[in-house]
């Protein structure tokens, strides 16, 4: 095979990876609380702006600044569903959708104002690696590793532990689940945590990778809520499999033409999945 | 027709405003308020029955680029160059409506793919830089000696007339609309989709009949503002920033009421500059924040947007009685 054409193959196979982490947070808190956060791609700037800022200028190792970054995020999760969402839990959906639009503008305007529109970058970078014909860069693999053990944490969390279990009860009947002794109310502020801190995740595996501007956010937040729509919304198998479904159909696409013209194609491929199977890919 | 009396001396009234010689900037406004009102107004025509479009700057870019490329390249007078590009943008939107519409594309799912065909018009606008002039924006030919009226390119004044009547014309299809048989088909449609279709209404068709009156309203109001500026970027005119702030601006001033977006562009404009001159450049990023803090507190406490204050004391029609989006599946 042609080693250009294996090589865009890999590249979309660790871009899924990238797209899978926010992918699953979304379905999350969408399959649990039943709200589309339309900021969750602001919440992941935050997170690397946090990140950024720990690292660069606070003087803090990597690690602890990605270790800080999550439970950072998870609060910031937290409030937004204390402050936004909760209050509009009765509300139809989309004035729901809108204010998390509204705290999109929100968290853009703060970060315009606290580090203006300069892009920051890390200055992180690891050297790429020869699999055999293939270059690898080093970066994109390490977060597509750590993407992956992050996705396998949060398996085991909903497969294996209680609070695990009643997430998903409640994702499956939010009528029932109540009466079973189970506090929504509770679960959905899990869930919330939950959901944010694997936005914190997906900004540390994001932040050595882009350059991070208070924009950063649309440049990654459509296609994540494609991806998880695509996936079916709240179905978190779906929307891992539909991240790299995208990440190959953009890489591919690139291969072939521009890069403009592979997000075109995969946002039309979007479009034509919603009008063949609305309720996602993997419905059944 | 008594019912007309008022709005026609309300806009004889309106079209003497150049006489008053204001300074420029505030023309300058007010011409940006009605352009922005009129984009805000298509918008709520299809808001207001739970058709929530997160692409409706898609349709801006689509009027706007069309006009300017046929001004460009071709020299085809704007005053052709608009209804082509109007037409353009019909089509685009009922290229993705239909199929949405046929297939029962709603709620949540119908704002993502509008949000989707959104992006793509803008990357389009992006990707076709040769025509375009890419993210840089592009800027219509100006006019040769004596040419200005047939290239469109007017004063103050000129624009203020041209803003005028596309914006009544806009709250005058809103009328029509509301008088008519459709709105109690859309609002029967937006309370219940399967119920609406057993009585008997062409739940398709008078769907995509709103899709294209709001449309047409929408890449009428981004020709102009095109035309208007003499400069056209993507980020203005097509993707997700333009669009939810229309969506903003519709929210904010009430979408149940003719006057609503027109309420919701004078506070959004008005906002804008008003952080502008308060705070100075540096502070561009303060009116974002303000936007987004304005949308969660309506959202929270006026979600029914400022013309909703008034609305109990009003005769309250069919469709202002439910909240937007509640025919989500």
């Amino acid at each position: 095979m042609d080693p250009f054409f294996l090589e865009a193959l890999v590249n979309g196979i660790l871009l899924g990876g990238v797209f899978a982490l926010p992918a699953l947070g979304l379905n999350l808190v969408f399959g649990v609380v039943d709200v589309v956060w339309l900021c969750y791609a602001e919440l992941v700037m935050v997170g690397m702006y946090t990140v950024w800022f720990l690292y660069t200028q606070a003087g803090w190792p990597l690690g602890l600044a990605f270790a800080a970054c999550l439970p950072a995020i998870a609060v910031l999760g937290l409030l937004l569903h204390l402050i936004v969402v909760r209050p509009l839990l009765s509300s139809p959906p989309i004035n729901q959708v809108l204010a998390t639009g509204g705290v999109l503008f929100f968290l853009q305007g703060a970060a315009t104002l606290v580090f203006s529109t300069d892009f920051r970058s890390l200055g992180v970078d690891m050297p790429p690696m020869e699999v055999g014909e293939v270059f690898v860069s080093g970066t994109k693999l390490a977060a597509f590793i750590a993407a992956l053990v992050g996705a396998g944490i949060l398996w085991a969390f909903l497969k294996f532990t209680y609070v695990g279990t009643a997430i998903r009860a409640i994702a499956r009947d939010r009528e029932v689940m109540p009466l079973m002794g189970v506090d929504p109310q509770k679960i959905y502020l899990i869930a919330s945590a939950v959901g944010g801190a694997l936005a914190g995740l997906a900004a540390c595996l994001l932040v050595v990778q882009l350059d991070v501007h208070p924009f950063v956010g649309l440049s990654f937040g459509p296609i994540t809520f494609m991806i998880c729509v695509m996936g079916g919304l709240g179905n978190m198998l779906g929307g891992f499999l539909a991240a790299f479904l995208m990440g190959l159909i953009i890489s591919v696409g690139g291969f072939w033409g521009t890069t403009e013209f592979s997000y075109v194609v995969a946002f039309a491929f979007f479009i034509i999945v919603m009008f063949l199977r609305p309720k996602g890919l993997f419905a059944r | 027709m008594n019912g007309l009396a008022l709005p026609a001396a309300l806009f004889a009234a309106l079209a003497a405003v150049p006489l008053l010689s204001l300074p420029d900037y505030v023309m300058h406004l007010l011409i940006t308020m009605l352009l922005t009102a009129l984009a805000g107004t298509g918008w709520a025509m299809m808001g207001r029955f739970g058709l929530v479009s997160f692409g409706h700057g898609a349709f801006l870019g689509a009027g706007a680029y069309t006009m300017a490329i046929l001004w460009n390249e071709l020299g085809l007078t704007p005053w052709l160059g608009i209804p082509i590009g109007v037409a353009v943008a019909i089509l685009a939107g009922v290229l993705l409506a239909y199929p949405a519409f046929k297939l029962r594309v709603v709620g949540h799912y119908f704002a993502l793919v509008t949000l989707a065909a959104g992006e793509i018009v803008r990357i389009l606008i992006v990707a076709l830089r040769e025509h375009t002039g890419g993210s840089l924006g592009m800027t219509p030919a100006k006019a040769p000696e004596g040419g200005a009226f047939l290239a469109m390119q007017f004063d103050k004044a000129g624009f203020w007339w041209v803003a005028l009547i596309a914006w009544a014309g806009g709250l005058l299809a809103w009328r029509m609309l509301d008088r008519s048989m459709a709105s109690k088909a859309l609002a029967a449609i937006s309370e219940d989709e399967d119920a609406a279709a057993s009585i008997g209404i062409k739940v398709t068709a008078e769907k995509l009949k709103v899709t294209v009156i709001s449309v047409t309203l929408a890449a009428l109001a981004g020709a102009l503002t095109a035309q208007y500026r003499q400069y056209l970027n993507p980020e203005s005119l097509a993707g997700l920033g333009i669009s939810l702030q229309i969506v903003f601006g519709a929210i904010a001033g009430g979408m149940y009421v003719p006057l609503g977006p027109t309420i919701g562009a004078a506070i959004t404009i008005g906002l804008e500059e008003g952080l502008r001159i308060g705070f100075g450049t540096e502070l561009t990023g303060a009116a974002p924040l303000v936007y987004g803090l304005l949308l969660v507190l309506f959202m929270l406490y006026l979600p029914r947007g400022i013309a909703g204050l008034f609305e109990r004391r009003a005769k309250t029609p069919a469709t202002a009685k439910r909240a937007p989006g509640e025919a989500t599946a």
